[in-house]
């Protein structure tokens, strides 16, 4: 990257810092390095949510500084995941049909694999037959360039069409929404081609890796995942830093201004929600073969609000805001459903946190929202000492918050 | 044998004399004695026919008590008596014919005929006519009910018979109409049955169609040369049309023996293997068998070695298939009836189409009205006011917990869904009010951030709805009088429960009118989302009219909670299921305009029936394929909604 981002954005050096620095613990903690102070799924944990701390910086990109709230993105993520998903499981289901196989006195064709790896996978749907949409299931390569290009194409389809209507606002939000609703309804069908809602599975185990124990698998996902976060973070602070950042955040502000400013405002749009989307699609096949599943019910409108969410409460606006809040909610999440959080007794009723951690969430969700906008990351801005210039009458909120003349002057 | 030849003498011998003092029914009995003894099904026909036919009064009776395992026959004559317990070793006899006790003999001095239940079921059927004369019209009723479980040409007879002389207009109706299916099932002449089926092709009963099936029942089949006279041809099929693929044709030749087997994959791979003799096979090595090519040549080997039967070449199937004529040919011989049985089913499947288009049609109301019910609170907190509530759903939600509650306090469930019903408004008004006062109203100009404080009360309340209440369904009982449907005929029906939604539907959208044009709150409200500055300045407050409005619009959901609770299982999710559908029904509509979300609702309704009658068995694909039409359509077409509100009145 050029001196120019980096000097523009003293916080991207910071935060590769941290996370090299985290990477680093974490690896020399683990069980690949011996000490074992964090067990295997710790680090799948914490490679997952790095993954997601990519797609909420992704989700920033798009909402924190172009303003289109996209309650899409978790389904570009689940695209990718699946995407990557069907190569694993059909080489992996290859490699056991070869296996049983040669145990027949003769040696079975072509043909006869393949129908023997269809009715592996796809008996669960009460099909044997290769859905086209598995066409290039047999070529990593072919299944890694359509974990962008499949999410991507969506992305680029549904945005040229939304923008190109000037569908702005709560309306493009509740679009996106119908879309991932509708995405998640038809990957429910069993034939859809990707086996209903039982979904993928057995994607933690790599194809001609069996001898590899999973300890060594988690942390090359990690170390995957933490690079694709650093490659995403660095990229996101080029594109918004800079002539192009300054025009969406324009259009964040008010988008009638830069259109009549000569602009066009629907391509600035429509490439970052394709790219957006994209690295979603990236973010979602590096957490599926962590996560070791995948199913329609990743995909619900639900976990696009959670996205939002994250970052919401990370502080949106600002990169780092978002990676902070995806690992502070996700973290604290799988803290307090997971049954770790000590009972809070009351005498009369005892609170559970795996009953009361959503109700929290929830109503934390709403004190953030009201009480404290810029999130987590606005405590940056208390120790930097960057505060918000004071401004009569009612907060305007981000959204509206463009330099008033009073202010420029200064 | 010798022995038993003046037994059998003697047996003869008593039986004369006691035919000469019994009464006629034993005497029918006595003449078929030994098949009843014997009692198998195969062989008790003419005994049961001969008791049912004997046209003496007792007949019925005697069926009975044998149907039920009440005739007894005495070792010492072979006389059969109707029997009646007296302890656990002793029983009465009585006479068939008299009706008068013989006396009370010990159980071992009897033998009890104990039917099996398939002789069981052939007294049945002999007992119908006698049951369709009967003076009660249950049995009336249960006899047809029993000719339709199992129609029998035997019935027709005794049905007609019983039809003069009966009195119930309902019950002549229905053996009216039974008689007419068992005519085209079983009648006698060609014409009879004929005259059957054309009165019958205006009904659109189930029954009419399955007895008209069977008639129009057809086989393929192969015919070396000419298709021999005295069938009835359907007609011809040529192989590789529509109606006959040639492997099909082919598959049916091997069937009835005019073709050898064809030889695929699977039975090439299993010869080889079956015919491997260390580690080779037709002059190839195992390993080498991999490929489809390598096989058919190992194959061809084994083949001219005439160890396995050789292939079929394509030239020998056409051969096959040309030297055969094949023909549809119907099963039932009498070519007037299956053209008039094709000419019924074709005549009751046009009726029975038009009927599930106006059943369909009526489904759709249905579901439009339950659209249009999610719908109307949110029309006037997103519609009028422009407040995006996500929470929208767990007012519905709560609306129906609150009628699950009142029930659990009130049995009577008339009583308790009036009680619920305004209960529900109340209690969601204040929630509403409550929401409106701590959240909303904080971020009246920050539209994307009501959306997600809204979120986020939304899984809260969600969620605690399932620490109260847990995650199973709760019941919402409706009260008898909505049980049931509306019947129109075989095909339309319509539950009483969705015309209630229906009514209710229309009622909100007058009450939403009447509120929004001719009340005090209306005319503020309306003031206010136009501008809000003027209407203060005209001394209206409001802080005040938003409050009451979003107030307003969430009491209305918990109304609608009560309603879609009624049909719906209640769950912490119930709202959540709608929540997507509803903001699509204003958007779609036009916010702002509730005739935009009527027609919104209306359209989406429709279109999400009319979808699913391409594909029944699949609605989620039904749902999919409307949002995506949905979306191109209100994307690209109509951005601000069918209805778009014109001029300043659309703001910005």
């Amino acid at each position: 990257m050029s001196q120019g981002v980096l000097a523009k954005n003293p916080s991207v050096l910071t935060f590769l810092a941290v996370l090299g620095l985290f990477t680093l613990g974490v690896t020399l903690m683990s069980e690949w390095a011996g000490t074992e102070i964090v067990s295997t799924s710790l680090v799948k944990t914490l490679g997952k949510t790095l993954c997601l701390a990519l797609v909420a910086v992704a989700m920033d990109l798009v909402w924190g500084y172009t303003g289109i709230l996209s309650l899409g993105h978790f389904a570009f993520f689940g695209l990718g995941g699946y995407m990557i998903g069907m190569w694993l499981m059909y080489e992996r289901t290859h490699g056991i049909v070869v296996s049983s196989l040669a145990e027949a006195p003769i040696p079975p064709t072509e043909a006869e694999v393949v129908a023997a790896i269809g009715n592996q996978i796809f008996g669960v749907v009460g099909s044997s037959e290769f859905p086209p949409i598995w066409a290039f299931a047999d070529s990593l390569a072919l299944q890694l360039v359509l974990v962008v290009l499949v999410p991507g194409i969506l992305a680029f389809v549904f945005g040229w069409l939304a923008f190109r209507s000037r569908v702005t606002g709560v309306y493009l939000s509740i679009l996106t929404q119908a879309m991932t609703l509708a995405l998640a309804l038809y990957l429910f069908q069993n034939d859809s081609g990707l086996r209903g809602n039982n979904g993928l599975s057995g994607l933690q185990n790599l194809p001609g890796l069996d001898h590899v124990p999973q300890s060594s698998i988690s942390i090359w996902f990690f170390w995957a995942s933490a690079g694709a976060l650093a490659l995403g973070y660095v990229l996101s602070a080029w594109i918004v830093s800079g002539k192009f950042g300054s025009v969406i955040r324009g259009i964040r502000d008010n988008e009638a201004r830069v259109r009549f400013l000569g602009y066009p405002v629907e391509t600035y749009k429509l490439f970052v929600f394709t790219v957006t989307a994209m690295v979603a699609g990236i973010a979602g096949a590096l957490y599926y073969p962590q996560a070791g599943i995948i199913n329609p019910a990743e995909i619900a409108p639900i976990a696009s609000i959670y996205l939002a969410v994250w970052v919401a409460i990370g502080g949106r606006g600002r990169l780092y805001g978002a990676v902070i809040g995806a690992f502070f909610v996700s973290l604290v999440s799988s803290w307090f459903t997971g049954g770790q959080a000590p009972d809070v007794n009351l005498g009369l009723y005892t609170i559970k946190w795996v009953d009361w951690w959503l109700v929290l969430l929830g109503l934390s969700f709403v004190a953030v929202t009201l009480l404290a906008p810029k999130g987590i990351g606005g405590l940056v801005d208390l120790w930097t000492g960057r505060l918000a210039p004071d401004r009569h009458g009612a907060d305007l909120g981000p959204d509206a918050g463009s330099l008033r003349e009073a202010e420029a002057e200064q | 044998m010798k022995p038993l030849v003046p037994s059998l003498l003697l047996l003869l011998a008593s039986t004369l004399a006691t035919l000469a003092e019994t009464g006629p029914m034993q005497a029918v009995l006595q003449e078929h004695r030994e098949l009843i003894v014997k009692s198998s099904r195969k062989t008790i026909g003419p005994a049961i026919d001969a008791v049912a036919s004997s046209g003496l009064p007792e007949a019925q009776s005697v069926l009975q008590a044998w149907q039920v395992k009440n005739m007894w026959m005495r070792k010492s004559d072979g006389l059969f008596f109707l029997g009646e317990k007296i302890d656990a070793k002793t029983y009465r006899l009585i006479d068939f014919d008299s009706g008068d006790s013989a006396g009370e003999f010990p159980k071992r001095a009897l033998k009890n005929i104990k039917p099996n239940s398939g002789i069981r079921a052939m007294i049945g059927t002999a007992l119908v006519q006698f049951q369709l004369l009967d003076p009660e019209p249950e049995r009336r009723m249960a006899a047809l009910d029993a000719i339709e479980r199992s129609p029998d040409a035997s019935l027709l007879a005794p049905l007609r018979n019983s039809m003069e002389g009966e009195s119930d207009a309902g019950i002549r109706a229905r053996k009216m109409r039974i008689e007419r299916l068992l005519t085209i099932a079983h009648g006698t002449g060609v014409d009879e049955r004929v005259e059957a089926i054309e009165e019958m092709s205006t009904d659109l009963g189930v029954d009419v169609r399955a007895a008209l099936n069977p008639l129009t029942r057809t086989e393929v089949k192969a015919f070396t040369g000419e298709i021999p006279d005295g069938l009835n041809v359907a007609r011809s099929l040529v192989p590789g049309s529509d109606g006959l693929p040639r492997e099909e044709a082919y598959a049916l030749l091997v069937a009835t023996g005019l073709a050898p087997a064809m030889v695929g994959r699977e039975e090439i791979r299993e010869a080889l293997i079956a015919n491997l003799e260390q580690d080779s096979v037709g002059g190839a090595q195992a390993g080498e068998l991999g490929t489809d090519q390598a096989r058919m040549r190992a194959y061809s080997v084994l083949a001219e070695a005439g160890m396995v039967p050789p292939l079929v070449t394509g030239a020998e199937i056409d051969a096959a298939l040309d030297a055969h004529v094949f023909a549809e040919i119907y099963a039932e011989a009498s070519p007037a009836i299956t053209a008039a049985a094709e000419a019924a089913l074709a005549r009751i499947a046009n009726r029975v189409g038009f009927s599930q288009g106006v059943d369909l049609a009526l489904d759709a109301l249905s579901l439009a009205s339950i659209y249009f019910l999610a719908a109307i609170g949110l029309a006037i907190t997103f519609g009028v006011m422009g407040v995006i509530n996500m929470a929208h759903g767990e007012f519905i939600m709560m609306g129906a917990y609150t009628g699950y509650v009142v029930q659990q306090f009130v049995p009577n469930h008339t009583a308790s869904i009036l009680i619920a019903v305004p209960m529900a408004f109340v209690f969601t008004f204040g929630a509403g009010v409550a929401m409106e006062r701590l959240v909303i109203r904080w971020l009246y100009n920050r539209p994307l951030e009501t959306l997600l404080a809204t979120f986020g009360i939304s899984i809260a309340l969600q969620q605690l709805a399932k620490n109260i209440f847990g995650t199973q369904a709760r019941p919402l009982t409706s009260p008898g009088w909505l049980d049931g449907a509306w019947v129109i005929n075989d095909v339309i029906s319509i539950s009483h429960i969705r015309i209630a939604i229906f009514v209710l539907a229309l009622a909100f959208l007058g009450i939403f009118l009447f509120i929004m044009h001719r009340t005090r709150l209306g005319l503020e409200t309306r003031a206010v989302t136009q501008n809000r500055r003027m209407a203060a300045a005209m001394g209206i407050n409001p802080d005040r009219v938003n409050m009451l409005t979003f107030g307003l619009g969430s009491g209305i959901a918990g109304i609608a909670g009560v309603a879609i609770g009624l049909y719906a299982k209640v769950t912490s999710d119930l709202g959540a299921d709608y929540i997507v559908q509803s903001f699509m029904t204003v958007v779609v509509g036009g916010v702002g305009n509730i005739w935009g979300t009527l027609l919104g609702a209306t359209g989406i309704g429709f279109l999400q029936k009319g979808i699913e009658w391409f594909n029944p068995s699949n609605t989620l694909a039904a749902q999919t394929y409307m949002i995506i039409f949905i979306i191109v359509v209100f994307i690209q077409l109509r951005p601000q909604g069918l209805i778009a509100l014109k001029g300043r009145a659309a703001g910005d």
